[in-house]
């Protein structure tokens, strides 16, 4: 267990990045409670990656500033690594390796020993129903399989906070609730979670609060019930549709 | 669930273990993807039997007399070739987003570098060490005896390690690790081949002979040839050390700046 020493996992204030003509994210604000589940909400090239490249250190800003559990990205980014987890579109793992090898490798560059990697590898590759495949080179995994890996690489050693990007995408209905079920599980263990999703009904059932993001800023942002009641949208799909519509511009 | 576990995440690897275990990658990588090393390393091998038993003949009198001339040169060329792979590796991790991952981990900076270096000694060392015992198979006895070789091997592998720097700086310039292959290729060819490594300069016309005369590769081959038919040539050995320090100096901060920049 953690105790909780900053009530505020993620600390995020007019964000911005830009790649040579496009501005991926304009002025983005965002707060996480710590030991909550937060959802990133938005279609497609919203800058829901680009966001949470910045804030697991891989991205510097070009405006803006922002802090994790504390330390802010640019100038503590060390400090922000040694108590963060990532997984997703952001991150990947060695295709000519076999999963059990990715695992182990990457658990010895978390700092666990030669032992303890391979005894979590095994363990986390169980979790995650990749046990029949761990000798096989990732490069025969199917796309849900490596998108499962790569979430199990995620778990190998306690985060304060997992960065998860479209988690569950591509994975079918029973992965998919076995993920909700850890992602809870990390949540209940004291840990935060910040999760992508193109999914509203993940969205929905999983995270405590949501942020709807558009053209790299936050259009909306509560609980599911909260934006629901708001926006007078019996479902967070009507919701999310209302909110990022391009012919009803921003609606925030 | 035993995936979640409660307390204290593990203090992070310290300088030498994030190393050893880059290291250890690449170590896999080359057994579960040996054919990479084995496409380049069959040129040499194929110039060595060709121009030994097609040619030595007429260069040298007989095969038996050519092979202790060609086999120093052939040796560096494979070394040489491989070391391409260091940037085609890099190149690739990048590529495929892997680095992002790195990067998110609480390790020492240089790590997936320094790693990659230990495994590229492994790589070198497979190279040279197919081509000498191709030699000795073919009758090449190296007066150097074993010490000669190992410290030509031994500098062969200093040389390479710096010649890497390019590789990597332009791995990191390029687009795809195709275009990394054939741009390496397209510089090493022309080097190899206009070199002493086939034949001796003064038969080769005036501009040839100019250019074979600055060509590091020629350099380092001479340098071989003194360590493994066992009369070093200082002059040379010193000419080759200075070559690496220079190219390690001009490319190792640029890969560094562009790594910073592109992973």
């Amino acid at each position: 267990m953690y105790e909780k020493r900053y009530p505020i996992a993620v600390e995020a204030e007019g964000l911005r990045k830009r790649f040579g003509a496009t501005e991926a994210v304009r002025g983005l604000t965002l707060t996480v409670a710590a030991g909550s589940i937060y959802g990133l909400l938005g279609p497609n090239g919203a800058g829901k990656t680009t966001t949470v490249r910045i804030l697991a250190t891989l991205l510097r800003p070009d405006g803006g500033r922002a802090a994790v559990l504390g330390h802010d990205v640019v100038r503590e980014a060390a400090a922000v690594r040694r108590r963060i987890a990532l997984a997703g579109q952001a991150a990947t793992v060695d295709e000519d390796l076999t999963g059990r090898e990715n695992l182990v490798f990457l658990g010895r560059l978390s700092g666990l020993s030669r032992g303890g990697a391979r005894a979590r590898a095994a363990d986390v590759l169980e979790a995650f129903d990749l046990a029949g495949a761990a000798g096989k080179q990732v490069k025969t995994y199917s796309g849900g399989m490596r998108r499962r890996l790569d979430l199990a690489a995620s778990f190998l050693v306690p985060a304060e906070l997992y960065f998860l990007d479209e988690p569950t995408t591509g994975l079918d209905p029973a992965a998919r609730a076995q993920v909700w079920q850890i992602v809870r599980a990390a949540a209940e263990s004291g840990a935060t979670v910040l999760l992508t999703t193109q999914y509203l009904e993940e969205a929905d059932r999983l995270a405590d609060r949501v942020a709807v993001i558009d053209h790299g800023t936050v259009v909306a942002e509560g609980t599911p019930a909260a934006l629901k009641a708001d926006t007078g949208r019996g479902t967070l799909d009507e919701v999310f549709l209302a909110l990022t519509q391009p012919t009803q511009g921003s609606a925030a | 669930m035993t995936v979640i576990v409660a307390g204290p995440r593990p203090e992070p690897p310290g300088p030498w273990t994030a190393t050893l275990a880059f290291g250890y990658r690449a170590l896999l990588k080359i057994r579960h993807v040996p054919e990479q090393l084995f496409d380049v390393i069959a040129i040499p091998v194929v110039f060595t039997l060709m121009f030994t038993y097609l040619f030595g003949g007429a260069l040298a009198g007989s095969p038996g007399r050519y092979l202790p001339f060609l086999l120093p040169g052939t040796l560096v060329m494979a070394v040489l070739l491989v070391s391409m792979y260091a940037g085609i590796g890099l190149n690739t991790d990048v590529g495929k987003g892997i680095t992002g991952r790195f990067r998110s981990l609480p390790v020492w900076r240089p790590a997936p570098v320094a790693g990659a270096v230990l495994g590229d000694v492994a790589r070198y060392l497979i190279a040279a060490g197919l081509v000498t015992v191709l030699g000795v198979i073919m009758g090449y006895r190296p007066p150097g005896g074993p010490a000669g070789v190992l410290a030509g091997i031994g500098l062969l592998l200093v040389f390479a390690l710096s010649l890497s720097w390019a590789w990597t700086a332009l791995g990191l310039l390029l687009r795809t690790p195709q275009a990394v292959m054939s741009t390496g290729t397209v510089v090493l060819f022309p080097l190899t081949l206009a070199s002493n490594v086939f034949v001796q300069p003064p038969t080769m016309p005036g501009w040839l002979q100019a250019f074979v005369g600055v060509n590091p590769v020629s350099h380092l081959v001479t340098a071989e040839r003194g360590l493994l038919g066992g009369h070093p040539a200082p002059g040379q050995i010193a000419w080759v050390l200075l070559a690496a320090a220079a190219l390690a100096a001009v490319f190792a901060p640029l890969t560094g700046y562009l790594y910073t920049r592109r992973a």
